[in-house]
């Protein structure tokens, strides 16, 4: 398989300069409002401060993809003779925590780096942490290039990974016979 | 729809345990705000002038300001007003932190408190969820400690907490609400809580504030963070560090403290040390801070790190901001180390950090002068340290002196006597002030420390400049890009501003720039307590971001209805008249409108008189202070016109029947 130089969007995070005012918080949240800035409420941030002040602990952490189960994860961490939950550090929205959920649905959340048309120069937490706690980063990562998908294998997929390849022949089958067409008619 | 506010009011009866949720009437919203504001409006409405501060009948109102919860940087502050049993007037404390913004999210723009419950108990708001809930097992707990043993029993380490300490549940007459970095601490508003026996509200929410025109909004808040972001790399020249940058004094940061300790007052707010700061002094408090300052820390939504985690060892961690860091060192005669010790208690307690130091060293002051003597403090430590953790100990659980001294130096002084008020020289409306002794007279703050209700005068002061700049260059170059004064024409009352000769103070700038300059100041103090922003973004620093050319702007994209200039000035008019109603309402008149006497060495009292005068009337107030019933009306006033009028506060031809209600102090153990 050939290689591909691919560009790699990052945020670094330095919880040592993180005032704990969670303008991130609330700002990410006013972003992805429809319309754009329309409401406000951190809770459907997709990155949150974990902070604990008379602790000392400030972490910012990003929602990642969402786990179906919990995981195992319940050790603890002692860094700077501070302890944190493992949970702490974790981008999952899953069933064991509730952050990371649209506070009406449940549905999960995911943080996209604010992806917008035009494109932003940096996520707009980044742009409102004047604390310098969160960076934007753009680096280049070597990898296995993938094949582009077309539109129809994009959703074919998606439609597979929710309901499993055999359902998915299977309806496409008998759509395709209830339009008139056999499946074996089509074939060239 | 409403924008920026949320629409609903949560009431609550201690007395009978009812909760509502009441929608508020959005035109109220265009009148008053929100706020501070929006506080006055009701307590004017609900609170008859002879309702006892320590009475159920008294009102205590936790306002969020009408911008907080929106993106607004640094919009943040909860308003806290009732009756202070000190003062006997309106008090209206406000705190940062993250109270406010929480409790938008959960649905409501102020919780109104009546009653009192039967035991201790604190009220815990969760969305549509409220709940009145037994706190027994926190009595006598710090306020801090408070915080978290509630956060723990809820299991919502995200709940905000508001909460008092010993002093709060003894009703000091300074006790403060303390959450977690902030305070509200002025007028004794902690003893209103304690005497309600509402130890603490806790509050989790998570719901939407709404905008009404996104762009616009999102727009102008940018601007501010990066305008924000320039002044940081820019402070002004010609000033003190202090007043360079914006935030509130960066006491957590700075380390040079030769300008409070060589120009403030120390012990009972007496000495002038003009020699104290050395080089070994600024070591020895550097290396104290750097020791004991974890953490440089913010309020919601502000890139400014005005507060500090102080961890001392051997004692719990706190946190701690502004000016608290040098009054208990000065009113101690002591140093930093002692300051900073002394403060993590006195947080936990919840005391004021301007009064509480003040009214011990005033006791010591008593004691040296013989009007207090060994008995009054039987077991007292001998060093002067050592008196003040007693002195500390006994005021918060009104023990002993302790009982008297928590009244506050102006009551502890009319309860001792014997020469005893000549001590308790430092109070303005019966309430203690910072800790400064000047030479001239100024009259620019000769009127705010007269007539300002805030009673707190980093409250009050703030966009024109404390002292002229030494050289005339110097001062056009500060106006140049001065694009934050109402009018041009105060940019040449700074420039014609000289530190001596003919135009230099008392008698410059002349009276009608004076009344001017303190109504602008005092305008934008205004407005930032009804929309909820942090003094030190807008009304407070030199060349804030904020300022009355674009919050106009700002208020009606968040809220969604048309205002400018005018209007946002007359809405500030408004909220000012109002609360000066409320107090005359309960006896407040010129006479007691005076900083303390010996405030300056230079006084010059035909032009006090001539200041007050005029600015009476530019104020459109009477003689004695009293609003005029024409001007009451052009404020849509009409009901505060109508009582004043029925009162025969005013007559109909405007003249003062001065009716004083307040003259007498509560009965002890009331």
């Amino acid at each position: 398989m050939s290689q591909k130089t691919r560009t790699i969007k990052t945020i670094r995070i330095d919880v040592d300069k993180c005032n704990g005012c969670r303008a991130c918080e609330l700002i990410c949240s006013a972003f992805h409002a429809v319309p754009r800035y329309s409401s406000n409420n951190p809770e459907r941030a997709r990155i949150r401060v974990l902070y604990d002040p008379l602790r000392d602990i400030y972490v910012p952490v990003y929602a990642g993809a969402y786990a179906a189960a919990e995981c195992a994860g319940r050790d603890r961490y002692t860094i700077d003779g501070k302890e944190y939950a493992e949970c702490a550090f974790c981008r999952a929205s899953c069933s064991s925590r509730d952050i990371f959920k649209e506070p009406d649905s449940g549905l999960p959340l995911k943080c996209d780096m604010c992806e917008a048309d035009p494109p932003l120069a940096e996520p707009m937490c980044v742009q409102w942490c004047l604390a310098e706690a969160l960076t934007y980063e753009e680096r280049q990562e070597e990898g296995a290039a993938e094949p582009a998908l077309g539109e129809i294998e994009i959703g074919l997929e998606a439609l597979a990974a929710r309901h499993g390849w055999q359902k998915l022949v299977d309806t496409v089958a008998r759509l395709a016979q209830k339009d008139g067409t056999p499946m074996d008619a089509a074939k060239p | 729809m409403r924008y920026a506010e949320t629409g609903f009011d949560l009431e609550v009866d201690l007395t009978r345990g009812n909760i509502e949720r009441v929608a508020t009437d959005p035109r109220l919203t265009r009148l008053h705000l929100g706020g501070l504001g929006i506080n006055a409006r009701i307590l004017w409405d609900r609170v008859p002038p002879e309702v006892e501060p320590f009475s159920p009948e008294n009102l205590l109102i936790f306002g969020a300001g009408l911008l907080v919860g929106t993106p607004a940087v640094g919009c943040n502050r909860t308003i806290v007003s009732t009756f202070s049993p000190q003062t006997r007037l309106m008090a209206y404390s406000i705190m940062g932190g993250f109270w406010a913004p929480e409790l938008k999210y959960a649905g409501y723009d102020r919780v109104i408190l009546r009653g009192r419950a039967a035991e201790l108990v604190y009220l815990w708001i969760h969305n549509d969820r409220v709940e009145i809930r037994d706190a027994a097992h926190l009595q006598g707990k710090g306020a801090v400690e408070t915080a978290e043993l509630i956060r723990q029993e809820l299991r919502e380490p995200k709940a905000q907490v508001a909460a008092i300490g010993l002093a709060g549940e003894n009703r000091v007459y300074f006790a403060s609400i303390e959450q977690g970095r902030s305070s509200a601490s002025r007028g004794g508003i902690g003893a209103v809580m304690g005497d309600k026996r509402l130890k603490a509200i806790a509050v989790r929410g998570t719901r939407d504030v709404h905008i009404a025109r996104p762009d616009i909004f999102l727009e102008l808040v940018s601007e501010v963070l990066q305008y924000i972001e320039v002044r940081r790399n820019h402070p002004i020249p010609g000033v003190m560090p202090i007043l360079a940058g914006l935030g509130s004094p960066q006491e957590m940061v700075v380390h040079d403290e030769k300008w409070h300790t060589e120009n403030f007052s120390w012990g009972n707010s007496r000495h002038r040390r003009k020699d104290f700061w050395t080089e070994e002094i600024e070591k020895k408090w550097t290396a104290t801070l750097e020791s004991m300052r974890t953490r440089l820390i913010s309020c919601h939504n502000c890139p400014m790190k005005c507060a500090a985690t102080i961890s001392v060892p051997g004692q719990p961690t706190y946190m701690m901001k502004c000016f608290s860091k040098l009054t208990y060192t000065m009113a101690a005669m002591s140093d930093l180390e002692f300051g900073l010790r002394i403060a993590q208690l006195a947080t936990e307690h919840g005391v004021d950090a301007f009064s509480a130091p003040q009214v011990m060293a005033f006791a010591l002051e008593l004691y040296e002068a013989g009007i207090l003597t060994d008995q009054d403090f039987p077991g007292m430590p001998a060093d002067n340290e050592g008196r003040f953790y007693w002195l500390l100990d006994r005021i918060v659980r009104r023990e002993g002196i302790g009982d008297v001294l928590a009244n506050g130096t102006h009551w502890a002084a009319r309860e001792i006597g014997r020469g005893a008020e000549e001590y308790a020289h430092n109070n303005i409306k019966k309430h203690e002030q910072l800790p400064l002794k000047l030479g001239m007279l100024n009259p620019i703050y000769f009127l705010m420390y007269s007539t300002g209700e805030k009673i707190n005068i980093t409250q009050i002061e703030g966009n024109f400049p404390q002292a002229p700049f030494a050289t005339r260059e110097e001062r056009e170059a500060f106006a140049r890009d001065w694009i934050h004064v109402p009018d041009e024409r105060f940019k040449q009352w700074f420039v014609d501003w000289e530190l001596r000769g003919e135009r230099s103070i008392p008698h410059y700038p002349p009276v009608d720039a004076t009344c001017e300059i303190v109504n602008w100041q005092e305008q934008m103090h205004y407005i930032d307590d009804s929309i909820g922003m942090c003094a030190g973004l807008s009304s407070f620093p030199l060349k804030p971001p904020y300022h009355i050319h674009n919050l106009p702007t700002l208020i009606s994209a968040g809220a969604g209805f048309d205002l400018d200039e005018a209007g946002l000035t007359q809405i500030a008019r408004r909220n000012r008249t109002l609360v000066r109603a409320v107090n005359i309402r309960r006896g407040l008149r010129r006479e007691d409108e005076k900083p303390p006497a010996d405030h300056w060495r230079k006084r010059f009292p035909e032009l006090e008189t001539r200041l007050l005068d005029e600015y009476y009337r530019y104020k459109g107030w009477n003689a004695d202070g009293i609003p005029t019933e024409e001007s009451l009306r052009e404020l849509s006033l009409d009901d505060v016109a109508d009582d004043f009028l029925q009162r025969g506060i005013l007559t109909a031809g405007g003249e003062a029947r001065g009716e004083a209600t307040s003259a007498q102090p509560p009965a002890p153990g009331e």
